[in-house]
């Protein structure tokens, strides 16, 4: 294989391991569930099921996006991603190499390699250091002297779009929103990473300064060969952004595929509904009726057979009596979860090439 | 005819916040009318004034650290000039008001039955019993599925857009003539905020009341008003029906957020964006605030404020490169 000629694939990285076709993440029946307890004993009362069996790939140089409303356990996957957290079940492989198992690769080194932006950008920096110091702490904690990280800060404060004579020695308090976001994805970058997930990175920024963030995130990609994960709950931001989409609901994957075929024909009644529920941007077409009624529920006790049919307009008996597969999710496929997918799965609708359009 | 007369008249307000260290211009001379039964956005991102100019109709702001300036009628009544009793009456009577976050308006401890029931006793001088029944109604009104039940729920056993609509219910408890919605859907879910927002346009139908809804999301504007007003550090940059204003925008502001909202745009291409960033509302600069960031701004825009002109009926924008303009005596 000779990824050293591909454009893309520099051959200077000499972390790649299996080439550009081996994906760069794989993560196969990931599980966290998180115990409420209560009464003085502290007994486990429920499980709030925030991950419960997600499997996908990242291909190297893409960039997957995640969505789904709130309570879908979208942070929480980012959280296992980096291993803030710890799975219940699950593998991970990162390059090849199983995440924090002997004889793969250790969360030590998986964090050199993968890099999470946060959504909050004032918390998730130390407010009593000026940012260039945030910036450089991360090369210095593996080793780098102070004067090399500083320079590689101020070098990394540019690249993102601060002058760091001018930023590099404030505080994060002297700085907007879409600054100290900035400065969280220069930090993000110090350590040099192939891989970085952003969660809800842009979500908090005003829709002007959004758009320079996002436009300075493609450009980063590009000159560094990353590969991004990127969840939030904005559809239009997803779609720009995104090579391939997917979709959660209730800790489940229900739908992944390239973005234009996911957006143009929806596979997943909740992703049909998802889509068809933002807001027209022509007041001459306004939307009369809601697609789906109800909230999302709650994630403690989530119903059984296909979590999204209580809410589902196309509901049948075998949607509340089996869950549906979402199939192996092999290189660029389109996947929903959905008994109408599945030929034989008994759905009066199934094998219909295209969803009936909602109301 | 009643329509003629106006149910909100705002005159050149302005409201400072002012500490020790700074003085904060948060609102700098906003005027507008409102006639019954309208609905207006005011869209503008953080910091732009909207929510202050909302609290400043109720006149919530903290007494000692805000000057405010300028004059507010609601319904025939100077809101300035209220004493306690007549502010008590206004807020919930007149004027009620929703917020984004429902968990922080309820009482954490208390069914939000009896909460509702509490308010339209108050109000109304009726039993407690009468305000339950008014409370089940209201209910009804915002479609809460097993209404009957929902009345014993303590607001955290209620989902988000069940919180919501109870809100939406407490809000229209006693008819008010005007609701202002300050963002009431960003915290939503995509699926929820489509629902709460239909339900909104419905009520306004069929009760006939006036909206002031405050956003940032274009799309949101699009779906609920009939004018919009886009603020931008402090004022009104431009007014206009939502139709006139969301395909032909007169502000060069209103243009570049219209075209930095990512919105289908081509995958492969830049998006367009408005460069740097809003103004310091403790130093604001001279002349037009958006000129610094503005790509078509020139020396005149840094000498003066611009005058409000409309260069069609209706129409109503605050920049001096808008063509054909003529100046205008009073602000539409």
């Amino acid at each position: 294989m000779s990824f050293a000629t591909s454009p893309i694939w520099p051959p200077a990285d000499p972390r790649d391991r299996g080439g550009p076709q081996q994906p760069l993440l794989m993560v196969r029946g990931l599980q966290k569930h998180f115990a409420i307890r209560n009464g003085v004993l502290g007994r486990v009362a429920a499980h709030v099921r925030a991950v419960d069996g997600v499997s996908f790939t990242v291909h190297k140089g893409e960039t997957l996006g995640i969505v789904g409303e709130s309570g879908c356990g979208k942070s929480t996957l980012a959280r296992l991603l980096m291993r803030l957290i710890v799975p219940d079940a699950g593998e991970q492989i990162f390059d090849g190499d199983a995440v924090g198992v002997q004889g793969g690769i250790s969360v030590k080194d998986l964090r050199r390699q993968a890099q999470m932006v946060f959504q909050d950008s004032s918390s998730s920096l130390n407010p009593r250091m000026p940012v260039q110091g945030s910036v450089a702490f991360g090369p210095m904690a593996f080793g780098m002297p102070k004067a090399d990280a500083t320079a590689l800060a101020r070098e990394l404060l540019t690249k993102v779009g601060l002058n760091p004579a001018l930023f590099g020695g404030r505080y994060p308090h002297e700085l907007s929103g879409g600054q100290k976001q900035r400065v969280n994805i220069a930090r993000a970058l110090a350590l040099k990473p192939r891989m970085v997930i952003l969660d809800e990175a842009v979500s908090a920024l005003d829709k002007s300064v959004e758009a320079q963030v996002l436009n300075l995130l493609q450009v980063l990609k590009r000159e560094l060969s990353l590969t991004y994960v990127f969840i939030s709950h904005d559809l239009g931001v997803v779609r720009w952004i995104s090579d391939r989409v997917m979709v959660m609901y209730l800790g489940e994957v229900v739908e992944i595929g390239p973005a234009d075929a996911l957006y143009a024909a929806p596979k997943h009644p909740y992703t049909q509904a998802l889509l068809a529920s933002r807001p027209s941007m022509d007041p001459d077409r306004r939307r009369e009726e809601a697609p789906v009624s109800g909230d999302p529920p709650n994630p403690v006790n989530p119903p059984p057979g296909c979590r999204f049919h209580t809410r589902c307009p196309h509901a049948e008996r075998v949607c509340s009596a089996r869950a549906p597969v979402l199939g192996d999710a092999a290189a660029g496929a389109h996947l929903a979860a959905c008994h109408i997918q599945n030929p034989a799965s008994g759905h009066s609708l199934a094998g219909r090439p295209v969803l009936p359009a909602l109301h | 005819m009643t329509m003629s007369v106006p149910l909100v008249e705002v005159e050149d307000l302005s409201v400072n916040f002012v500490t020790r260290e700074s003085d904060v211009r948060a609102v700098n001379g906003v005027n507008f009318t409102m006639m019954p039964g309208e609905v207006m956005c005011m869209l503008g991102e953080s910091g732009s004034g909207k929510s202050v100019t909302m609290r400043a109709l109720m006149r919530l702001l903290p007494p000692k650290r805000s000057v405010i300036r300028g004059r507010i009628r609601i319904a025939g009544q100077d809101v300035q000039a209220m004493g306690d009793a007549a502010l008590r009456r206004m807020r919930g009577g007149t004027v009620s008001m929703i917020f984004q976050e429902p968990m922080t308006a309820f009482d954490p401890v208390v069914r939000v039955g009896d909460q509702i029931a509490e308010v339209v006793a108050q109000h109304r001088g009726v039993s407690r019993r009468e305000g339950r029944r008014r409370a089940l109604d209201l209910f009804e009104l915002v479609r809460i599925p097993s209404p009957e039940r929902r009345l014993d729920a303590y607001p955290h056993e209620l989902s988000g857009g069940l919180r919501q609509r109870a809100m939406i219910a407490l809000a229209l408890s006693c008819e008010p003539k005007l609701l202002l919605a300050d963002e009431p859907t960003t915290a939503l879910d995509a699926t929820v905020q489509i629902q709460v927002l239909i339900l909104l346009r419905k009520l306004q139908q069929e009760l006939g009341m006036s909206v002031i809804f405050v956003t940032h999301d274009l799309g949101v504007a699009a779906e609920i008003a009939d004018r919009v007003a886009i603020m931008y550090a402090g004022r009104v940059v431009e007014t206009g029906s939502v139709r006139d204003v969301l395909k032909a925008p007169l502000h060069p502001y209103t243009s570049g957020l219209l075209a930095s909202t990512v919105h289908d745009q081509p995958r492969d291409r830049e998006l367009e964006t408005i460069p740097g960033a809003p103004p310091d509302m403790r130093n604001l600069p001279p002349g037009c605030s958006f000129a610094p960031r503005c790509p078509q701004a020139a020396g005149d825009c840094q000498l003066a404020v611009p005058p409000p002109v409309s260069p069609s009926p209706g129409r109503v924008a605050r920049c001096l490169r808008v063509a054909g303009a003529q100046p205008l005596m009073e602000f539409a």
